[in-house]
Order: C-alpha cells, then sequence, then structure tokens
C-alpha cells in the first residue's frame, strides 16, 4: 500500500486534478460540441437526416473521403522517414530541418492555398504548360490533395518525433551490433514502439486532412456537387441560411472524433491481447 | 526509393487530373454570394427550356463566394463558362488581367449587362427602438453599425458609396466634412464582417447591433428566415447597384459551350426570369414585371456609380485600394 | 556529428525526407518568395511598417503565444489525467481533444462566437462581468486556444503513457515526495514533448484564419489578424503585396520555430 501511494497521487488531489480537467475540457470543447448537436437537430431529426443524405452532401464526402484517403498514407510514409533521419542520427542541420517540418504548421491555411495558386493557376508558373496540355490541378481534385497534404504535412512527423527522441536509440543499436538489417530493425523494434505515437498521427493527420477548410477554399472553386468538400459544403449551407442542415453536416465531422475514439480502443485491446497471450 | 515514392505521388497527382466534357452540355456559373436562392430557380427554369428547344439535357453547375475572391478565381483558372459577379469592377479585373473575354464585355448584353439592380437599405430590429430614419442617424453615440469590410466584400462597397454619396449631398461636396462623417460612421462598427452573409448572421444570428447595411434583396431575406426580427427602412437616398453579367467568352469557346452559355445570360432578361428577379426581391429591368410582382420595391432617389463616382476603376481607387478614403476613415 | 552513424538507413529516409519536403513544401514557398521578390526592399519595408500591419502582428503573435502558454498548462493537465487516472467518462474525453481538428475551422468560429457573444451561453456571464467575449482579442485568444490545445496533449499523451514508473518508484523509496517527483522526475522527462506541443500549438495559432475571423470582429487596429490583411491585399487584386505579408510572417514564425528547436537541442545535450 505504501509503494502504491508513492507513484500516485492522493485520492482528493486526484479527484480535485480530474474536476479542474472535467472543467476545462467542458468549457471549450464540450459546450461547443454540445452547440452543434442543438443547432443541428433544431430542426428535428427528418431534417437532420434528409440534409445527410442531399446528393451535393454526399458528392461533398466522397470528395472529402477521397482528399484524406490520399494525403494521409502519403504522410504516414514521409512522418515515419523524417522521424526515424531526425531522432536517430545527429547531422548538421539537424535543427534546421525540424524547423522546416514543422513550418506548414505556421502557415496560413489561405497562403497554403495560395502557393499552389501560384505555381499550376492560369496565370502561375506552370499554367501555361498545364492549359496546353488541358491538364487541370487547381479547382479539381489534384487541387484539393495538394492543398490538404500541405496544411497535415507535418503532423505524423510531429507526433514520432519527440516520441522516438525520449526512446532514444539504444535498442536499435543493440540489434545492429547482433547483426540485424534495417528493414529488421524498423519493423521488429522501432515499429512495435512507436505504434502508439504512430496511430495517433495518423488520426491527428486524418482528422485534419477531412476538417480542412481555409487552404481548401482556395483551390476548390466551390463548384456545388463537384469541388466543395464537406467543409466547403457546410459553409454553403450556413450561407444559405440552412443553418440545421450546415450543422448536421458538422456533426458528421464531430462524429470523426468518436469513430477515432472507437478505432483506438479496438487497437489497444488487440495488442493487449496478443500481449497476454505472448507472456 | 525516394524517386520511386514521388514518381508514384506524380502519378497518382495525374491520374486526379480531370478533364471536364467537353460535349457543351455543362454551363459553369460563377457568382457572388447573394445570388444562391436566384439562379437555383433560374437554372432549373433554362435548363428546362434548353431541354425543349434543344432536346440536350444541360448542366449548370454554380459556384457562390465573395465577388473579388471569385472574380481572382476565374483569373487562375476556373473554368467558368459566365460570370455573374456582385460589381462590374471584378469583371473588369478579369477582363484586364487575362485575355478571357472582351474589354468591352458590357456592351455585349442590354442594360450595360446588368439583367437587374439591386439598391443599399437600412436594416434595424424590430419596432426601430433606436428610431433609425436615415444615414444621419447612423453616427449618433452608442449606435452600433454592422457592415462588412469594403477591402473584402463587395457587397460593402456598395454600402460605403452609399453613405459617402449622402455624405456628399449631405455637406454640399465638401470633402473634408464627408471624410468626418464616414470616419464616425466606422466609430460605430464593432465588427467588420468579411462577407455580406458573415455581417447577417453577425446581427440576425448573434444579435449584435443597432442596424445593418445591407443588400435590399439581403434585407427581405433576413424578414424570411428570421420572422420577426427585423425592419427595413430606406434612407432618403441610396445608390444604384447593377450586378453585371457576362459570358467567359475563351473558356465558353473551349468547352464547346458558348451557344449555351449566351443563351443562359440573354434567359435572365425574359419575363420568366425577370418575375423570378422580381421574387427574390431584386429589382427587375423590366417595368410591368415590377408592377406584377407580389412586393412592389419603393422608388427611391438612388445615385450611380458611373455618373456620380465615375465608375467602377475610379471608385476603386479613390476609395478602396490602399491609401484610398476607406484607408484615412479607419485610421485611429 | 557526435555519433557515428551505426543504424542503417541514413540515406534512405533523409534522402526521402527532404525530396518530399523540398515538393511538397519549399518549392511552393519559394514561389511565394519569388512573387514577393518582385517588389523591391523598399516596397517590402513599405508594406511591412504599416501601422495597421504591425498591429496585426503584435495581434497575431501576442495571441498566439498568449494561447499555446494556456494549452500547455491546461494540456499537461488533461494529458496526466487522461493517462494517470481511471474514471468513468475517461474514454469519451479522450475521443473530445480531437474535436478541435475535426471540426472545420469555419464552424468552429461559428460556434465559439455563438457560446461568446454577448447574447451566448458563456458571453452573457462574462458581459456580467463586463469582459466582451467574442468580437474582442480576448475572442482571438479563445479561438486560437481552442484550435492549439489539442496539440498539446497528443505530442505528451504518448510520451507519457512511455514513461514507466521504475524511476518514479526509486524516487520514492529514496523518500522524494510525490512534488519532488513530479518536479524532478516527471517534468524533466516530458519537457521536449511539451515544448514541442507549445511549438506546434504556437506555430498553428499564427496561421489560423477561419475560426478567427467569425469572433474577432476584425477591426484594423483593433482585433484584425494578419491573415486577413493577406486576404485583403488579394481583394485588391495585389498578389506581390500580399506574398511580401506573407512572406514577412513566413520568415519571423520560421525564426521563431528555429530558436525554439535550437533551445529544445541544448536541453536534449543537458540531459545527456
Amino acid at each position: 500500500m505504501h509503494h502504491r501511494s508513492a507513484t500516485t497521487e492522493s485520492a482528493p488531489v486526484r479527484w480535485l486534478l480530474i474536476g479542474l480537467a472535467l472543467l476545462a475540457l467542458s468549457l471549450f470543447l464540450f459546450l461547443p460540441l454540445l452547440a452543434v448537436f442543438v443547432e443541428a437537430l433544431r430542426r428535428g431529426v427528418d431534417v437532420f437526416f434528409a440534409s445527410l443524405q442531399s446528393p451535393a452532401a454526399l458528392s461533398a464526402v466522397r470528395l472529402t473521403l477521397t482528399a484524406a484517403a490520399v494525403s494521409v498514407p502519403l504522410n504516414t510514409v514521409f512522418g515515419v522517414a523524417a522521424a526515424w533521419g531526425v531522432t536517430k542520427y545527429r547531422f548538421r542541420g539537424r535543427a534546421l530541418l525540424l524547423s522546416l517540418i514543422d513550418l506548414p504548421f505556421a502557415v496560413s491555411p489561405v497562403i497554403a492555398g495560395l502557393v499552389w495558386v501560384l505555381l499550376f493557376g492560369a496565370q502561375g508558373w506552370f499554367g501555361p504548360w498545364l492549359a496546353e496540355h488541358d491538364i487541370r490541378i487547381i479547382f479539381e481534385l489534384p487541387g484539393i490533395i495538394l492543398a490538404t497534404v500541405f496544411v497535415t504535412f507535418p503532423f505524423v512527423a510531429r507526433e514520432l518525433i519527440p516520441l522516438m527522441e525520449s526512446q532514444g536509440s539504444d535498442q536499435e543499436l543493440a540489434a545492429v551490433t547482433l547483426g540485424a538489417s534495417g528493414w529488421q530493425i524498423f519493423r521488429r523494434i522501432t515499429l512495435p514502439n512507436i505504434k502508439w505515437g504512430l496511430l495517433y498521427g495518423v488520426l491527428l493527420c486524418n482528422a485534419r486532412a477531412m476538417g480542412e477548410f481555409g487552404a481548401v477554399s482556395v483551390v476548390s472553386g466551390h463548384i456545388r456537387g463537384k469541388t466543395n468538400t464537406l467543409p466547403l459544403h457546410i459553409e454553403v449551407l450556413y450561407n444559405e441560411y440552412q443553418f440545421s442542415a450546415a450543422f448536421a453536416c458538422a456533426t458528421l465531422l464531430g462524429l470523426l472524433a468518436l469513430l477515432t475514439l472507437g478505432l483506438k480502443t479496438a487497437v489497444e485491446q488487440l495488442t493487449h491481447q496478443r500481449a497476454s497471450r505472448r507472456t | 526509393m525516394s524517386h520511386c515514392l514521388s514518381a508514384v505521388t506524380l502519378a497518382l497527382l495525374l491520374t486526379a487530373c480531370s478533364k471536364r466534357a467537353t460535349s457543351g452540355s455543362t454551363v459553369l456559373n460563377v457568382s457572388y454570394d447573394p445570388t444562391r436562392e436566384l439562379y437555383a430557380d433560374v437554372n432549373v427554369a433554362f435548363a428546362k427550356q434548353w431541354q425543349t428547344t434543344h432536346g440536350i439535357t444541360l448542366n449548370i453547375e454554380q459556384s457562390h463566394g465573395g465577388s473579388g475572391k471569385q472574380a481572382r478565381a476565374v483569373i487562375d483558372g476556373l473554368q467558368a463558362d459566365v460570370v455573374t459577379l456582385a460589381l462590374a469592377g471584378d469583371i473588369d479585373e478579369i477582363a484586364r488581367q487575362t485575355k478571357l473575354l472582351p474589354s468591352d464585355w458590357q456592351a455585349k448584353l442590354p442594360d450595360h449587362s446588368s439583367p437587374y439592380t439591386s439598391t443599399i437599405v437600412l436594416v434595424v430590429r424590430k419596432g426601430n427602438p433606436k428610431g433609425i430614419k436615415d444615414w444621419g442617424d447612423l453616427v449618433k453615440d452608442g449606435m452600433q453599425v454592422i457592415t462588412p469590410n469594403p477591402k473584402t466584400s463587395g457587397g460593402a462597397r456598395w454600402n460605403y458609396l452609399a453613405a459617402w454619396a449622402w455624405a456628399a449631398k449631405e455637406y454640399h461636396g465638401d470633402q473634408a466634412q464627408i471624410l468626418a462623417y464616414m470616419t464616425r460612421l466606422f466609430k460605430n462598427v464593432p465588427v467588420l464582417g468579411t462577407g455580406a452573409r458573415d455581417s447577417t448572421s453577425t446581427f440576425a444570428k448573434q444579435g449584435k447591433g443597432d442596424v445593418l447595411l445591407a443588400w435590399e434583396n439581403e434585407a427581405y431575406l433576413i424578414d424570411r428566415e428570421f420572422p420577426g426580427l427585423a425592419d427595413i427602412i430606406y434612407p432618403s437616398l441610396s445608390i444604384l447597384a447593377e450586378p453585371p453579367v457576362a459570358v467567359v467568352e475563351a473558356n465558353a469557346a473551349k468547352h464547346g459551350s458558348t451557344q449555351a452559355a449566351r443563351a443562359y445570360l440573354e434567359f435572365l432578361y425574359t419575363d420568366e426570369a425577370q418575375a423570378m428577379v422580381a421574387k427574390h426581391f431584386y429589382r427587375p429591368r423590366k417595368p410591368e414585371i415590377a408592377a406584377q410582382a407580389t412586393l412592389r420595391l419603393p422608388d427611391l432617389p438612388m445615385v450611380s456609380v458611373d455618373a456620380d463616382f465615375g465608375g467602377w476603376a475610379k471608385a476603386q481607387a479613390t476609395h478602396f485600394n490602399d491609401g484610398g478614403t476607406f484607408d484615412q476613415v479607419i485610421k485611429p | 556529428m557526435s555519433k557515428p552513424r551505426v543504424i542503417p538507413g541514413f540515406g534512405l529516409s533523409l534522402g526521402f525526407t527532404v525530396t518530399y519536403l523540398s515538393l511538397i513544401i519549399l518549392i511552393p514557398l519559394a514561389a511565394l518568395f519569388v512573387k514577393a521578390g518582385g517588389l523591391g526592399p523598399a516596397e517590402w519595408w513599405r508594406i511591412l511598417s504599416a501601422p495597421r500591419v504591425l498591429a496585426a502582428a503584435k495581434l497575431t503573435f501576442g495571441a498566439s503565444a498568449a494561447a499555446a502558454t494556456v494549452s500547455v498548462g491546461m494540456g499537461l493537465l488533461v494529458t496526466w489525467v487522461l493517462v494517470r487516472y481511471r474514471f468513468p467518462g475517461r474514454r469519451v474525453l479522450d475521443a473530445m481533444v480531437d474535436l478541435p481538428f475535426a471540426l472545420p475551422t469555419a464552424v468552429a468560429g461559428i460556434t465559439l462566437t455563438s457560446i461568446y457573444a454577448p447574447n451566448g451561453w458563456i458571453g452573457h456571464y462574462l458581459a456580467g462581468w463586463g469582459i466582451q467575449g467574442a468580437y474582442s482579442p480576448f475572442g482571438v485568444f479563445i479561438a486560437l486556444t481552442f484550435i492549439g490545445f489539442p496539440f498539446v496533449v497528443r505530442t505528451v499523451q504518448p510520451v507519457m503513457e512511455d514513461l514507466g514508473s521504475e524511476l518514479e518508484e526509486a524516487a520514492a523509496t529514496l523518500g522524494a515526495s510525490r512534488w519532488t517527483v513530479f518536479w524532478r522526475v516527471i517534468l524533466p522527462a516530458l519537457l521536449p514533448a511539451l515544448i514541442t506541443g507549445f511549438t506546434l500549438a504556437f506555430a498553428r495559432a499564427i496561421g489560423e484564419y477561419g475560426s478567427v475571423i467569425f469572433i474577432s470582429g476584425n477591426l484594423p487596429m483593433k482585433t484584425e489578424i494578419l491573415p486577413l490583411l493577406i486576404v485583403s491585399q488579394l481583394e485588391q487584386y495585389k498578389y506581390r503585396e500580399a506574398a511580401v505579408i506573407a512572406a514577412g510572417m513566413l520568415i519571423v514564425s520560421f525564426a521563431l520555430l528555429f530558436f525554439i528547436n535550437l533551445l529544445q537541442r541544448q536541453l536534449n545535450w543537458h540531459k545527456r
């Protein structure tokens, strides 16, 4: 019993901390979520479901899923490679590289869209060449994907770097002396160690990819039923005074957070089962 | 490995590059914010007419956003067949920066290519508790005025010019006094929205402000969407807003949709479309249609940008560009 | 430099990282700088030293720093509770943290505005105390905290979950109090993650546009943020001027990020 109390807090402190966290979260997170649901259901359940089933909403969902399906895997591969390179080695320019990886966070979404317009827009660097070959990037799916990739670029890398930093490379070094190849080290040692961080990173990256508004808004063209992603569709509905429909679609993205939770729990349980079977 | 991956990326992006059907069965209308409801009706009616006359199912795609932003999208390559924007200055800019349409686009259709007009009105809280009657009341102490930012919103530029026109008349064109009035007016603005609908929701949903400067059609829309919330006040002087339309000729030619695009815009001048214009609280060009409308929009004295401000290019440079009167007005 | 590169994969991982970084981030940003470079240094100075730009910069960076600081405090507390304690509703809470990511920024902005507006759920209490929630710099701070807070939780969480209890137990057997253990053992281990969390929340806040424009009021010199100034330049078809402000913002952000990353490297070295 003495041993237990040394590594945790007394019950009153524990409940005080839980209470404070709950308070902070309710002010910041529950209330907005509640407000979204209240608005979504204001005109009744029928309107709620009708607005989710409209063709424009379905096409927006499809587009959002497509954009996420391309950009999340790309950024995941990048994130793992970058985290490996940055944490396993010391080299000149490492802090510079780290800062460059963070940079897309600080780039305003407006700019994240604008840079692609400067490159691929009709007046941009490659504009005339693209027009000649009748290839369209801006105001079509590729532009939306590029903007999404840009905005969600650092998520996985940034999730993994502090984790791998704190874990150090001792296990990997030991494996090297035992003659393991790089791929074996990664699969057998690093990956199991970082799987939670990786999962968080991918989930965050995905959530952000689906929720991105500003950058996509610049490159989308806002063609109803064609190049509107879910967040853009929500804006359209809001601007059409269809508040309930707008918030109904917003709940879809809110539900994404809950889906994420389900996934995380499932993976957690699966690994626990495996771990207990092995021992 | 890295080359392989970047090649895959490129391939993915290229395969994702879509080519639009160029059969001329699609028309993309790039428009500004408040026309959503109007074009929703017009598109159905025109597609039906086109079906009976040409036997082709015409697919009319719609894009809405701030007028300047939409013009920029067309400049940057959005494949609009027609543009229907808030002010001629924005279409001028497309003509100036690209060769997509001729610089005399405004002469291609009747009435300076604007099939309907509108104006700027004052929207106040129900029962007008602050007793607002005219532009002069807006600069009283403690009055809260909601308007979007003229730098980011086309509608806001009409608001600004309407207030300016009233002050110019009130102070007999004395520049210093007009500027003083405008400065006091913007001192009373607690929130500058980025777009017209943004300001509308600040006023109507968030309950902020005593008076909203708005398009006339938006004012009636607020009354329909938020019954019992607001009254509409017509000032002693306002501005004649002429939202223009034009075929983006190079785009339409490329898509083979020139004929449909032109017919689409000409359709806006027909009795059928003009009745829809009236239904959505715009002012039809045809007086007989206006007379038939269920809601008669009152006549009021109006200035025009061309006659009183020397056209959009001049108005934009004098008032809204960096260093213009708006920058002086909002200087602390 | 200090260690021999014994772990394989140096060339592959860094090669890919740099290639991808160049394609997705550096080349597009280069386009921005080339555009901005179309104007001379005198023009740059004129645009960036305008009082409106300076006021917006002060608000943007100030509110972002404040929001990131509060996010770190709140984030540490929430992560601690989520990782260390078991209580009913913990999982729901955990999921809720991602909400600001999933909610489109425009929806977040609209929702926060309606809550903190003078007639909103919280806004009217604040108004009672004479505090203006929405349409004030405080409103900007609220939106930025909302946007940045999950970064702290999600960067600290995996590290905290990884933190074994061996060190804590050892410290406790040596007679250290719970506070001492926290300050001397737990916090130093979490510090890199906390700094990363701060950096991310801060960086993200600087660029945020969608949610802020709804809640801020957008008044020049008072509640106007830098990204909005970029948009107003674009509205005048002044791509170059917009690019200059964007580039200026980028340089400052990058300098800040670089400084924080250097600081973190120092910290890591001290630990070794």
